[in-house]
């Protein structure tokens, strides 16, 4: 039988939280963590988490042969892409040298150290680490009940630079602004870690599982 | 708007319960770990630490499940540390629901597991815990890292030694002064500030805490990312939201 969630395991990072935090918005439903292809495809929505460095993902991904499965779930279904699961639906990341999914047009770039310098001339450090606000520039079904500028978990070195501003529909000032959340049809992906952020972030979780993968 | 600072509950484990000693020891019983877990993240708690202080191995899979219970209920970051020796135990720890896994004395017994470890599991979840004691006072103060709780000295300079951990692909530095461990008298600035100015990975300053100006001079004087503390939390003197309203009220970036 067809899973309501499936988690993409593709042995980078873990994968507990997300399926911890899936299971606890979506009581009742079956969330799987899998590296099944026909799981995935089968599965109503799909979940696409990654930590780590960009090379040894898309290595991963092809090592399983699940390159396919998820350009195919993310044209067909909801589809979440959370940390390296945003990075890696880019054409490019800068991270090894890396040629990435190429579901979204755009690269993906790493803070640069030598800009790292609040307003107040303080020091900011790489990996950008811990809570930051969250703008949201357009209204989305998955933005529903989450305040504008709230505060989400970041921890990552490495920003998408999307080639069309219409695909940005969140975005982060460390120290100037970043792209950290995009959408496109039934695709939303975001740098920060819903699980990890609280009650925004559940909030955003839920408002996935029940999202029909219409964008208004 | 901005990066927030951190305030991090740090809650010492052994045989199945949170525990707060002075100075390393004279434990005290604190409480279930799962149900204070639980009220620091709905007292707004950045993340949380678990430091396993079990002496006997045949407890030490105890925490796993503690882990496994919390990260089920509690959706912030989970630190936990204590007796990790090997890829292995990191391993068993991420899976069990940690996102970050913290390493002490076998840095320095084994430098190249923490070079291991980032490079498998990514910096991102590699937090090197330092125990540092001053040894030199004045104008050039030193401090020199302990192992083993606190009972072994290394010969190593704490700064140093921080910046090699940075090289071999740490995270975040955990800092601990075990001069100040307990005391209550507030971090040892002069530590915290050496290791932020000397390092570009987030600093979490540890050790001293006795009172909320403490904290945020951690942030604001020690320089400091992360402030962690657990005995002021730990019997009931301050709540996580008053601390962060105390930081707030000084100009401290915090989540409320």
């Amino acid at each position: 039988m067809a899973v309501d969630i499936a988690v993409v395991d593709y042995g980078m990072g873990n994968l507990h939280s997300v399926a911890k935090a899936l299971e606890h918005v979506a009581k009742g439903a079956s969330v799987a963590v899998t590296g099944d292809a026909q799981t995935i495809l089968e599965a109503g929505r799909v979940v696409f988490p990654g930590q780590g460095a960009a090379p040894d993902c898309m290595r991963e991904i092809d090592a399983r042969g699940l390159r396919e499965v998820i350009v195919r779930s993310a044209r067909e279904k909801p589809f979440l892409g959370i940390c390296m699961g945003l990075q890696v639906l880019f054409d490019h990341s800068d991270e090894g040298d890396t040629p990435c999914l190429g579901v979204f047009q755009g690269q993906v770039k790493r803070f640069s150290q030598d800009k790292m310098v609040d307003a107040q001339g303080s020091r900011l450090k790489v990996p950008h680490m811990g809570w930051n606000n969250v703008l949201q520039l357009r209204p989305h079904p998955l933005w529903a009940g989450i305040d504008n500028g709230a505060r989400f978990y970041f921890v990552h070195s490495y920003f998408v630079v999307p080639e069309q501003p219409a695909l940005a529909v969140g975005y982060t000032d460390y120290p100037s602004q970043f792209v950290c959340a995009c959408a496109r049809d039934n695709v939303f992906a975001v740098q920060f870690h819903p699980e990890k952020s609280a009650s925004a972030g559940l909030r955003l979780l839920a408002n996935f599982v029940t999202w029909n993968g219409i964008p208004a | 708007m901005g990066l927030a600072k951190r305030i991090i509950p740090c809650l010492d484990v052994t045989a199945g319960r949170v525990v707060k000693g002075v100075n390393f020891v004279n434990l005290r019983d604190a409480g279930d770990p799962v149900e204070i877990a639980r009220r620091y993240d709905e007292q707004g708690a950045d993340e949380l630490t678990f430091l396993d202080i079990t002496a006997s191995s045949d407890d030490r899979d105890l925490i796993l499940q503690i882990i496994e219970d919390v990260a089920a209920q509690v959706f912030i970051p989970l630190t936990v540390g204590g007796g990790v020796r090997q890829p292995g135990d990191v391993l068993r720890l991420l899976n069990a629901g940690a996102d970050k896994v913290s390493i002490n004395t076998s840095a320095v017994t084994n430098p190249q597991l923490v070079k291991d470890c980032s490079g498998r599991f990514g910096s991102q979840c590699i937090v090197v815990a330092i125990d540092a004691k001053q040894t030199v006072w004045g104008a050039n103060p030193k401090w020199e890292v302990f192992t083993h709780g606190g009972r072994r000295a290394t010969g190593l300079d704490a700064v140093e030694w921080g910046k090699k951990m940075q090289e071999l692909g740490a995270g975040e530095i955990l800092l601990t002064s075990m001069d100040r461990d307990g005391a209550k008298i507030g971090f040892d600035l002069n530590l915290t500030r050496a290791f932020s100015d000397a390092l570009n990975i987030p600093i979490i300053a540890s050790g001293g805490v006795g009172n909320l100006q403490h904290l945020a001079d951690g942030v604001v004087r020690g320089g400091a990312d992360a402030v962690l503390a657990a005995s002021i939390f730990h019997f009931g003197e301050y709540t996580v939201e008053q601390a962060k309203r105390a930081m707030a009220e000084q100009g401290i970036e915090v989540r409320l």
